[in-house]
């Protein structure tokens, strides 16, 4: 075994722990917190595959703003009310999630099984660079990436017109 | 076979960095208080001492840190106690690991293999700083909270609202100057600013510098938008509740934030580690010229500066005693370089022979020193800007944030593209 499978697997076993830790921490900011290590051991995944610039991208959008804010909101509840609603759990529920995370695994199951194993032996030059990312990006997938920033844009839209009351200041 | 010269060439460039950063640090701490002083119309520390010898107030420093060692370290009893525990850690460990894209030196040729002076050179450059720098925020975050206090809280609160709000306006600024630059790594933006000083990012790019700069002082929490710790409102903000070492780890945190930032203001929009009209080239092609020059210039400039000091020495100081710091300072600073570069240049009548290799590492020690030059005055900045400008209002701060900053950003981006696509 070679040193990056070591790595790998360390930082594989650690996303996975850390992810199980997520759901399981009684605290929601444990919670955060754990997911924020979990992101970070992703990124070290994407390093170990050469892709630098999603690794630093991972970090910066993920674990830097956006867990940013899900702790923004939790600091902002009363965490004591909310470990109280926990009782409020139904049985349909559970059967539709418990069904929604079946079809995911099989999905996920057949990707797997498909893709092949192991690190790339040679890859091009460019390969995971900001160039390389840019030209997949903005020549092979322009149209899906424009209609995802526009669904962006509707959804910052949405938030600011059900947040703005009428009467407040603009 | 190990190789032993890029091991420890690696060792060196990560050991030079946490220099820059751990030796720059108390230095900071000591301007901080003499430059406030002088622009209040006072002294600043002048009582700490050894013998007869104060250093103009630097050995305060030394009696601040016996002081906080000495102290108690209090964790409150409804404190998260493994959070308020990493926070501290966490906020110095960010500071220190963003430093490693930051170029502070040309390459050093040694074996016909070269070596920049940077500890890490990866093609995310700039988002990589952008990335680390942003989970600084968790260890405000964790601290406010951990602490179990309105105040620290609160203190929290404002900074994460805060850091966000000029996280985005500082990537939108680099984005144009990146533009320009055509790369994302700091080393390549450093080597397109060499030449004259019309080359410099801030003169490219003058609106990006200012945007990018004002957004550094957000970022570090430094006045004016210091508000995380506004002691009139909320004690000290989120490290209310932190004594002793922890409280110091901190304070340090802050000022290693400051030369980072420093550091990448240096680097993007100030020529990095280029010597102002002088190339590299030019330097290495006349490296023993530029030695015997130095080795010259400290030679008679020593003994002069010796000479001042010692003028200085029996005049003596405010409170009419002999002035022992002028005397430290002459032998030093004056006498002492100038004897021993004196005798070097006579022991050698002035003849080098450095090499190839030699003469990168001169080049390379000269640019170090002009990078942390630099660096040095953006740290100053900061300090002069928070002891001249009063605190903003937190409206305020999120109107300029949002309303002025980020639009301005979004125009500059949309100019610099327009007259980049004019000149193909």
């Amino acid at each position: 075994m070679n040193a990056q499978a070591i790595l790998f697997y360390v930082f594989a076993g650690a996303a996975l722990g850390t992810a199980a830790l997520v759901i399981t921490a009684k605290n929601a900011i444990s919670s955060a917190i754990f997911l924020v290590v979990c992101f970070f051991n992703l990124a070290a995944l994407f390093v170990l595959l050469d892709a630098h610039f999603l690794a630093a991208t991972q970090i910066l959008v993920y674990a830097g703003a956006i867990t940013v804010l899900i702790l923004f909101v939790i600091m902002l509840l009363d965490i004591t009310q909310l470990a109280r609603m926990e009782g409020s759990r139904n049985a349909t529920a559970q059967a539709i999630g418990l069904v929604l995370v079946a079809i995911a695994t099989v999905l996920l199951a057949r990707q797997v099984s498909e893709s092949p194993i192991g690190f790339p032996e040679s890859l091009p030059p460019a390969f995971g660079t900001v160039e390389a990312a840019g030209d997949i990006l903005f020549k092979q997938y322009l149209l899906p990436f424009e209609l995802v920033s526009l669904l962006l844009l509707a959804a910052i839209v949405a938030a600011v017109a059900l947040a703005h009351r009428e009467g407040d200041r603009p | 076979m190990f190789d032993f010269l890029g091991m420890g060439m690696m060792m060196l460039r990560i050991a030079v960095m946490l220099a820059i950063i751990l030796q720059i640090l108390p230095l900071l701490i000591w301007w901080e208080r003499k430059i406030s002083a002088y622009i209040q119309d006072r002294r600043g520390p002048a009582y700490a001492n050894v013998g007869p010898v104060r250093l103009y107030g630097l050995i305060h420093t030394i009696a601040d840190v016996i002081k906080l060692i000495g102290k108690e370290d209090i964790t409150p009893a409804a404190a998260h106690k493994p959070f308020h525990f990493l926070a501290p850690a966490i906020s110095m460990f960010v500071a220190l690991l963003t430093f490693a894209v930051v170029p502070y030196g040309g390459t050093i040729e040694i074996a016909g293999r070269s070596f920049p002076l940077q500890v890490a050179q990866i093609n995310a450059g700039i988002l990589y700083v952008l990335a680390i720098a942003s989970l600084g925020v968790y260890g405000i975050i964790l601290a406010a909270w951990s602490s179990n206090n309105k105040y620290t809280l609160l203190g929290g609160l404002r900074s994460s609202a805060q850091l966000i709000s000029y996280e985005l306006v500082m990537s939108l600024a680099l984005v144009s100057a990146l533009m320009v630059y055509g790369s994302l790594r700091l080393d390549q933006a450093a080597l397109h600013q060499a030449g004259p000083i019309w080359n410099w990012g801030a003169a490219v790019q003058p609106l990006a510098a200012l945007l990018f700069i004002t957004c550094a002082f957000a970022e570090t929490n430094r006045n004016p938008f210091d508000l995380p710790e506004g002691e009139s409102e909320i004690v000290a903000g989120y490290h209310t509740e932190y004594s002793s070492l922890r409280f110091a780890l901190f304070f340090m945190a802050e000022y290693a934030n400051i030369i980072v930032a420093s550091g990448v203001i240096t680097s993007l929009f100030f020529g990095g580690y280029q010597i102002p009209f002088v190339s590299t080239e030019f330097l290495r092609a006349n490296a023993s010229l530029v030695l015997h020059g130095l080795l010259l210039a400290t030679a008679v400039g020593g003994p002069l500066l010796g000479l001042l000091m010692v003028f200085l020495f029996f005049q003596g100081n405010e409170r009419g005693e002999k002035d022992w710091d002028s005397a430290v300072v002459a032998l030093a600073a004056g006498f002492g370089p100038g004897l021993a570069a004196g005798g070097v240049l006579l022991l050698t009548g002035g003849r080098f022979e450095l090499g190839a290799a030699g003469a990168s590492i001169l080049v390379a020690l000269l640019q170090l020193g002009c990078c942390v030059a630099k660096l040095l005055f953006f740290c100053f900045l900061f300090i002069w800007v928070r002891w001249t400008l009063p605190r903003f209002r937190y409206d305020q701060l999120m109107r300029l944030g949002w309303k002025y900053m980020l639009p301005l950003a979004l125009l500059n981006i949309l100019v610099t593209g327009l007259v980049l696509w004019r000149q193909g």
